[in-house]
């Protein structure tokens, strides 16, 4: 393949990275906005995603679509649930002491991730995709003085991939509609803005809490359950999504949800990108470092605010 | 002679009448242990003493592994130029990040330590013609000896890991009661007000990571020495969280808390190790009932409780 077609799939390829990490990645950032938590077992709930994507897909053994549509379902309650439960359980006793949360969920990520082992096992397991016909691209070639279509053997996309992205795109638009016109969000953003104010004008902020760590695990989830069909389930799995949205909730701004959106399509499509023309480990450094140097150099993010 | 200079002479000499007592199981656990503990107090100067939360520490202890472990492996270092190399590598990776880091605070600090870690890790992975990344190399065992002792021998190992073990015991507890210690103390207490007596916070804190760090490295190299083997997992994400767990579990902010803490928890994955091999299950668990529980760990709450002059 020449160069223009292949860079042309790396976007393409970098594009259904970048739908599943901004899910994931503003799960994490949903929860750090309203209760100023960093949450390091967000990878985690990816994993739990994927795993009950499998669990559930086996175990109805019907048609692919069914057990599909059953998992989009069924893992981003189960999970969310979870996840309510230990911010009752867990964070909310120890006050949301920053140092104490982060410590606390670095526990619940070993817990999670290695419960996970010992009960699903060490393999890597496929779940099938609902749908999967080969789509392939068209490319344009100047020949003979005039221009022409034609299709490069290799340069396809599956019709999965493509429904990859509008999923994404439609959950996105479901939880800004969510977040802004109805009254569950306004009562979340009120507990954002002023979680003491909000209290005194009896807004259960525990529970609103409580439903925030779950929507963020539960967004995770769903990413995961897009994911799962590309990619196999396995314990190990949520340390790539979590670092990598930790990058994008940095780089967009901790907090600022369209930031999020716009880092995760800039550093998906770009890790496609540089993953398919350099070495991919070569690449990570580099984004880590990258990283890195933004939260030393200008922690309100690229896109954020400056702090007052 | 006082109280806290007794004890840590008195836990030292019981350590090394250990050797003799104990059945070799646990003379060589121990040896493990007291190795691990050197990188738990390097940790706790930073965390326990300066209230500075790294989550990147594993970059200083694989700095100083692959410090002593490359120079040994390539160049045919004998151990004291190496152990020499490896301090100044922890040191030298130590200054760097810390003075990046600490521009940052509390949750960001975390971070960005915990990326320079991850970095870090990358690193060795993606030289792994010289690393052998994940799977590492065995350290050649005419090397691994030191003025006629072999440090491959039981006895060997068990007395270096002491040796090393009572210098970092006794620097770290003169450490706390010198001026400097005194000052990160203030600093954990009330960055502000430290700031406003005329400490330079900036610079204490800078210092406070590199000694740390320093400590972590020669935790990482003498691991790789008595051990006698170096590879890439002990630079990933886990032996960041472990010294933390150790410190947590035994008292941040204790000379003796560390020692503690790692012995627990290394009997503690000893023996679920014969019940599952998802072992960081139990580092898990524990770490979450110790911020729920006691979140000032077991000689913490010892000293709060009982015992106030504990060191």
């Amino acid at each position: 393949m020449d160069f223009g077609p292949h860079l042309m799939l790396a976007i393409l390829e970098g594009a259904v990275t970048a739908a599943i990490l901004a899910l994931t990645a503003m799960g994490l950032s949903v929860v750090f906005g309203v209760m100023r938590v960093v949450n390091v077992a967000h990878g985690e709930f990816y994993m739990l995603g994927a795993v009950i994507a499998w669990f559930v897909a086996t175990t109805l053994g019907a048609h692919p679509a069914l057990g599909f549509v059953a998992a989009l379902i069924l893992a981003p309650l189960l999970v969310g649930g979870l996840a309510a439960v230990a911010d009752m359980l867990i964070l909310q006793r120890i006050g949301y002491d920053p140092e104490r949360t982060i410590v606390a969920t670095i526990g619940m990520l070993y817990i999670i991730q290695q419960g996970t082992l010992m009960t699903f096992g060490p393999d890597a397991r496929p779940v099938a995709p609902p749908f999967n016909s080969r789509i392939p691209l068209p490319w344009l070639e100047w020949a003979e003085g005039k221009l022409s279509f034609y299709y490069p053997w290799g340069l396809s996309i599956t019709s999965y991939k493509l429904f990859v992205i509008a999923a994404a795109a439609l959950i996105l638009i479901a939880l800004w509609l969510f977040m802004t016109r109805t009254r569950a969000g306004l009562v979340m953003r009120a507990t954002q803005q002023d979680s003491a104010m909000a209290q005194a004008f009896g807004i259960p902020v525990g529970r609103v809490y409580a439903l925030v760590f779950g929507l963020g695990a539960a967004l995770a989830a769903m990413g995961a359950v897009l994911v799962v069909p590309i990619q196999q389930a396995h314990y190990l799995m949520g340390h790539d999504p979590l670092l990598l949205s930790f990058i994008v909730v940095i780089i967009g701004g901790l907090g600022s949800l369209p930031g999020t959106v716009i880092a995760a399509v800039l550093i998906g499509v770009s890790d496609g990108v540089i993953s398919v023309f350099f070495s991919p480990t070569l690449a990570k450094i580099t984004a880590t470092l990258a990283v890195a140097m933004v939260l030393v150099f200008r922690p309100q993010g690229l896109l954020g605010k400056k702090a007052h | 002679m006082d109280r806290a200079l007794a004890l840590h002479l008195g836990v030292i000499a019981a350590l090394g009448l250990a050797y003799f007592v104990l059945p070799a199981y646990h003379a060589g656990n121990l040896a493990r242990i007291m190795v691990l503990a050197i990188y738990a107090m390097g940790f706790n100067l930073a965390f326990g003493y300066t209230g500075l939360l790294s989550l990147g520490h594993a970059l200083f202890f694989g700095a100083g592994m692959y410090g002593l472990a490359l120079s040994m492996q390539h160049f045919g270092a004998p151990t004291l130029p190496a152990l020499l190399i490896a301090l100044v590598a922890s040191a030298l990776v130590a200054a760097v990040v810390g003075a990046l880091a600490l521009r940052t605070k509390g949750v960001a600090f975390m971070i960005v330590t915990l990326m320079f870690a991850q970095a870090g890790y990358l690193t060795a992975l993606y030289f792994s013609a010289w690393t052998r990344g994940e799977e590492g190399f065995v350290l050649p065992q005419a090397l691994r000896r030191f003025a006629g002792f072999d440090l491959s021998s039981a006895a060997g190992r068990y007395f270096a890991a002491l040796l090393l073990f009572a210098l970092t015991l006794l620097l770290i507890g003169a450490i706390v009661r010198a001026p400097f210690g005194r000052a990160l103390i203030a600093i954990r207490e009330n960055e502000p007000r430290a700031t406003m007596l005329g400490y330079d916070v900036q610079r204490l804190k800078w210092f406070a990571i590199i000694v740390s760090g320093t400590i972590s490295g020669l935790a990482g190299a003498t691991y790789a020495l008595l051990f006698g083997y170096a590879g890439a997992s002990f630079a990933a994400v886990p032996y960041s969280i472990l010294p933390l767990l150790y410190v947590l579990l035994g008292g941040a902010g204790t000379t003796l808390g560390p020692l503690v803490g790692t012995a627990f928890m290394i009997y503690l994955f000893d023996l679920s190790s014969s019940l599952t091999d998802a072992y960081m299950l139990i580092a898990g668990v524990v770490l979450v009932l110790l911020t729920m529980f006691l979140p000032q760990g077991m000689l913490g709450t010892l000293r709060k409780r009982a015992l106030p002059w504990l060191p």
